[in-house]
């Protein structure tokens, strides 16, 4: 009696959340799968001419965009997840260690988190400016010509070199505020114990601090891996909306894999692409699904909770 | 190896600037190979003056020697100590063989002998079958055990345990104090075991050393304590049920209680606060002290009478007597005192007269 009534209760202060679930996720969820496997699919007249199962899918893996946007999202994700993930944890560490100003450090460390992702794309597309940029002039110190990183004609290579220092940079806050309260939570008694029992830093890093605070990491992989799979944003920062620096050709793009659902929703009007966003949609959909129950499996076996 | 504590002072300062004097000028000499008890209420520095000796707080103040070496300025890892966390601070990813191992590890003794040295620990504390267990699937006793395995188990030149018994239930604590006893005695090092249970610290010390408030109380043999306090806080905190403190006055030598003569102190006249062990009353048909038993307690072995105090109605007094008196509440008794069960002391200071 007192279960049934506690339920209705639950049941009616969640029914806000899964209303609005329902509308603006689920619904679009569903949806997507659904146009996904609809043939010509005209979007404005909102007909389609029956059902399709892989031809939507097989439109868009025959795009030549699609090797890139996959070549690309990669190489974006595995190269800037694990390195910002590392970076974050030594940077936390080091700040957590620190005794004096370690709030004014925290405060710098966080500010990209609270500043716009576009802004944030210009201004580092100012700093790997051939001319004028950060970047080049350090380089100039040590003798180095200045390279064209972003600017008319740039190689892909250093195009994507900028792209991954700014997509690094631009995750670590996030993390390094993770690991940071992570690391605060640690017992200190486990650090009075290891000295104590003279253990050498870096054997205290590895054995204890790191094991300890594998939740945490394993939980900033996940997320991290996930979000850089969705890499676009970063990309429109720093390149607009060609997506490429300027004078490239498209094989040279830095379109990823939702630059290109994007660009099919760009011509949504035409026949089938709708349908094509919908299926890239599910790739995407399906290759962080597998990647992130392939890392649960590893975490049953590394991650200490 | 003898710990000699000269002086030893720790002042901590919190960010507002205010001061807590946590340990105050502390001489102690802690005899080789002996088992010491360091206790005393909350607050008054027992963890504090063991992080000291440990080497992980610095003193402010005083020097610290081991033997005849002055450690003060040495690292802990340096100073060849073992330490028992309170909360035993067993790292929880590591098995118990892990944890036992990790302190050889890190000085570098090859993987075959440190796997046979933290089995031999590991048996020597019982606790041999469970080495590849996580200290979660441990109970509180075990835990306690693997603790002080990866304690001894780099042969330290001192044995350091902080109120290692605090978390185990009333029975478990009584087997593994007896179990502490003996890895000590097995292996002989000098151990000082921080408690605020006195009668944990007299039951397994060789020695007390009673503090409070920062400062150095008495020290001695249990049994000397108990029996020679030097204050009225040393009488206090020692023995269960606690002594009576019941006010009094000497004249012309004599202790009267309550109007009642109960002995012979040799003293100026003067009010006093007389302390009365609660096994020092004796029933006696011509003693002197007359008392109105408000309740009694039976536990079979004897039986504790509880005297209404009028002053303080918080504390009332405890007598305890042979269970062969079958007394009711109500009953009026006489006692006469055992001489050597009754402390006189100073109203003022607290001092023993
Ligand atoms: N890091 C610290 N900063 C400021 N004051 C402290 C600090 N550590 C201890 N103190 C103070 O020093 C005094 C002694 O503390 P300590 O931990 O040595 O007590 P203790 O005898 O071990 O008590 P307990 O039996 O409760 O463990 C206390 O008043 C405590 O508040
Ligand atoms: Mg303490």
């Amino acid at each position: 009696m007192l279960e049934k009534q506690s339920n209705l209760k639950a049941l009616f202060y969640l029914a806000p959340a899964m209303v609005l679930l329902s509308v603006f996720t689920f619904y679009p969820l569903f949806n997507a799968f659904f146009l996904a496997f609809l043939k010509d699919y005209e979007f404005l007249l909102r007909s389609a001419r029956g059902f399709t199962i892989l031809g939507n899918f097989k439109n868009v893996i025959t795009d030549p965009d699609f090797g890139i946007a996959m070549k690309n999202t990669s190489i974006i994700t595995f190269i800037s997840v694990p390195i910002s993930v590392i970076v974050a944890l030594l940077i936390s560490v080091a700040l957590n260690s620190v005794k004096k100003l370690q709030g004014a450090f925290q405060t710098i460390f966080f500010l990209p988190y609270v500043t716009n992702a576009i802004a944030i794309g210009m201004a580092f597309a100012f700093i790997f400016h051939a001319d004028y940029g950060l970047l080049n002039t350090i380089l100039g110190w040590f003798g180095i010509n200045p390279i064209n990183w972003v600017g008319l004609n740039a190689s892909w290579s250093n195009a994507m070199f900028a792209l991954l220092v700014y997509t690094v940079w631009g995750g670590l806050a996030f993390k390094i505020m993770v690991f940071l309260s992570g690391l605060q939570s640690i017992d200190k008694q486990y650090y009075d114990a290891a000295r104590v029992d003279a253990t050498p830093r870096r054997r205290v890093l590895t054995r204890i601090t790191i094991p300890l605070l594998s939740p945490m990491i394993f939980y900033i992989t996940v997320t991290s891996f996930i979000g850089a799979f969705k890499a676009y944003r970063t990309i429109i920062g720093m390149f607009g909306e060609t997506l490429r620096p300027p004078g490239t050709l498209s094989k040279d793009s830095l379109i990823t894999i939702v630059g290109l659902v994007y660009d099919a929703l760009a011509h949504a009007d035409a026949t089938g692409k709708m349908s094509e966003a919908a299926a890239a949609s599910i790739i995407l959909f399906s290759i962080t699904m597998i990647f992130t129950l392939i890392q649960m499996q590893i975490s049953k076996r590394r991650v200490h909770f | 190896m003898e710990i000699t504590l000269k002086e030893i002072t720790k002042i901590f300062q919190a960010k507002d600037k205010s001061e807590t004097v946590a340990v105050n000028k502390l001489d102690i000499t802690i005899p080789s190979g002996k088992l010491i008890g360091l206790l005393g209420p909350s607050g008054c520095g027992k963890s504090t003056t063991l992080y000291m000796i440990a080497g992980l707080l610095t003193p402010n103040e005083g020097r610290i020697y081991f033997g005849d070496e002055d450690v003060t300025d040495m690292a802990p890892e340096d100073r060849g100590i073992g330490l028992v966390f309170q909360n035993y601070a067993l790292y929880p990813h590591m098995t118990v063989r892990q944890n036992i191992m990790f302190p050889l590890e890190n000085i570098k003794v090859p993987k075959q002998e440190a796997l046979q040295r933290a089995q031999e620990m590991a048996d020597l504390v019982g606790i041999g079958e469970l080495m590849n267990r996580k200290p979660k699937q441990l109970s509180g006793g075990q835990q306690q055990r693997v603790a002080i395995a990866r304690a001894l188990v780099k042969k330290p030149r001192v044995l350091l345990l902080d109120e290692p018994l605090s978390n185990l239930d009333a029975r478990l604590r009584l087997a593994t104090r007896e179990e502490i006893k003996r890895i000590q005695r097995e292996t002989g090092i000098t151990t000082i075991f921080v408690t605020h249970d006195q009668e944990e610290a007299m039951s397994i010390s060789d020695e007390i050393v009673l503090m409070d408030l920062g400062v150095k109380q008495q020290v001695g043999e249990p049994q000397d304590v108990y029996d020679d306090p030097y204050n009225l806080f040393v009488a206090k905190f020692l023995g269960t049920p606690p002594i009576n403190m019941i006010p009094g006055e000497i004249k012309n030598n004599q202790v009267f209680v309550k109007g009642a003569k109960i002995g012979g102190k040799v003293a100026k006249n003067q009010d006093v606060v007389v302390g009365i062990r609660p096994e020092g009353f004796n029933i006696d048909p011509k003693g002197s002290l007359e008392l109105e038993v408000y309740m009694v307690e039976t536990i079979g072995r004897d039986t504790t009478l509880i005297i209404k105090n009028f002053e303080d109605e918080e504390k009332s007094y405890r007598v305890i007597v042979d269970a062969r008196h079958r007394i009711q509440p109500g009953d009026k008794v006489k006692f006469n005192i055992d001489e050597d069960k009754f402390y006189v002391f100073n109203q003022e200071t607290g001092e023993r007269l």
